[in-house]
């Protein structure tokens, strides 16, 4: 661990806490997928991870590697930026499909096509 | 000049700005390579004829985008709090809301927005009718989501992008 | 002080990150309908991606946020082709 023991304490305890922060987030995002009764309630829960979650954890390793290199390093912001950008496709194109299937079945309870 | 080098200088300037933060570098011949891969790129785009985009007000995009983040702070706050209380399901439900907004591109910012806010999930949006179909996790006042979504969304969309 | 906080909390986060795997492929076995195993695969992909950016801090390799990215990129365009398949509507369980 000695390239993180090169961090001034500030750094460090900032990193620890929102390394933490980010891991809680995905970990609380993940117990609702499993907690949540049914598909469309259960659809939510993984946006807390894609959006807070790697949020947190893309800034802890921005401000590790930026403060451990002297220069800043930001390519992680793009992580973020394509997290952002697909999460609602591929959720959208779920919800879509659970529907479908729903109504063709036509047992649960959903609105009907137009 | 400048048009038929750079038809799309957004697209080509988010394209090299990518570039250079995978490279990690900003040695001359890096820069070089990217300002000619996202010209080509940017040459690429415009062959799949998208639908011309104008940002009418920039100040009104930046005051959105923080409204934006603060809306999810305080949604995922509110998702952690109902997956983590001991007990009790949520009622949750389906909204259809309508709506004035017909730009494609204030549609997808749109949808980007209601999506990535835990709590709420675009469904499916009826273009002939204007009908858009939400569904929303905590389900307690219909009218209040539909309000929200035209007053703090909507609005600015539409003087953005219409 | 701080650097041992620092050790405790990358461990901690990590283990976190593990329970929420763990969370997400229960979700995937258990099932009942395809679209929440789907949903479970996703959910495993952004964790891993996670977990891959921790251990980058961990090791001080700036690699480990190449492989995250990849592992979004395909991740993304896997739960677009299963979710595609599913809207075709020939397979149903």
């Amino acid at each position: 661990m000695n390239h993180l023991d090169a961090l001034p304490p500030w750094a460090a305890v900032l990193v620890g806490v929102l390394v933490l922060l980010g891991a809680g987030f995905a970990f609380v995002g993940s117990l609702g997928l499993l907690r949540l009764r049914d598909f469309y309630k259960r659809v939510h829960a993984p946006t807390l991870g894609t959006t807070l979650g790697t949020f947190f954890m893309v800034v802890a390793s921005i401000v590790c590697f930026s403060v451990a290199q002297g220069r800043p390093v930001l390519h992680e912001m793009l992580i973020g930026v394509f997290l952002t950008l697909t999460t609602p496709i591929t959720l959208m194109l779920l919800v879509r499909a659970a529907l479908y299937r729903n109504r063709v079945e036509g047992q649960q309870r959903v609105p009907p096509p137009r | 000049m400048i048009r038929r080098c750079l038809p799309h200088p957004l697209m080509s300037g988010f394209l090299l700005l990518a570039w250079l933060l995978l490279q990690r570098s900003l040695a001359p011949a890096t820069l070089l390579a990217g300002v000619l891969v996202a010209m080509g790129l940017g040459r690429a785009f415009g062959k799949l004829r998208p639908p011309a985009a104008r940002i009418r007000n920039v100040p009104l995009l930046v005051r959105l985008l923080l409204r934006v983040m603060g809306d999810i702070v305080r949604s995922n706050l509110a998702v952690a709090w109902l997956v983590l209380r001991p007990g009790g399901q949520v009622r949750s439900g389906f909204v259809s809301v309508s709506l004035e907004l017909t730009d494609p591109y204030g549609l997808a910012a749109l949808a980007c927005i209601i999506t990535s806010t835990p709590g709420t999930i675009w469904v499916d949006h009826d273009s002939t009718r204007r009908v858009l179909l939400i569904h929303v996790l905590d389900l307690v006042d219909e009218a209040a989501w539909i309000g929200n979504i035209k007053r703090r969304y909507e609005r600015p969309l539409l003087e953005i992008f219409q | 002080m701080s650097h041992a906080f620092l050790g405790i909390a990358i461990v901690a986060a990590q283990l976190l990150l593990l329970l929420a795997m763990a969370c997400s492929i229960i979700r995937m076995v258990r099932g009942p309908r395809a679209q929440d195993r789907v949903l479970g695969l996703d959910a495993l992909y952004v964790n891993a991606m996670l977990l891959l950016l921790s251990i980058g801090i961990r090791t001080g390799s700036v690699l480990y946020v190449e492989a995250g990215l990849i592992i979004a990129l395909l991740g993304f365009a896997g739960t677009v082709a299963f979710a595609k398949f599913l809207l075709r509507g020939e397979v149903i369980e």
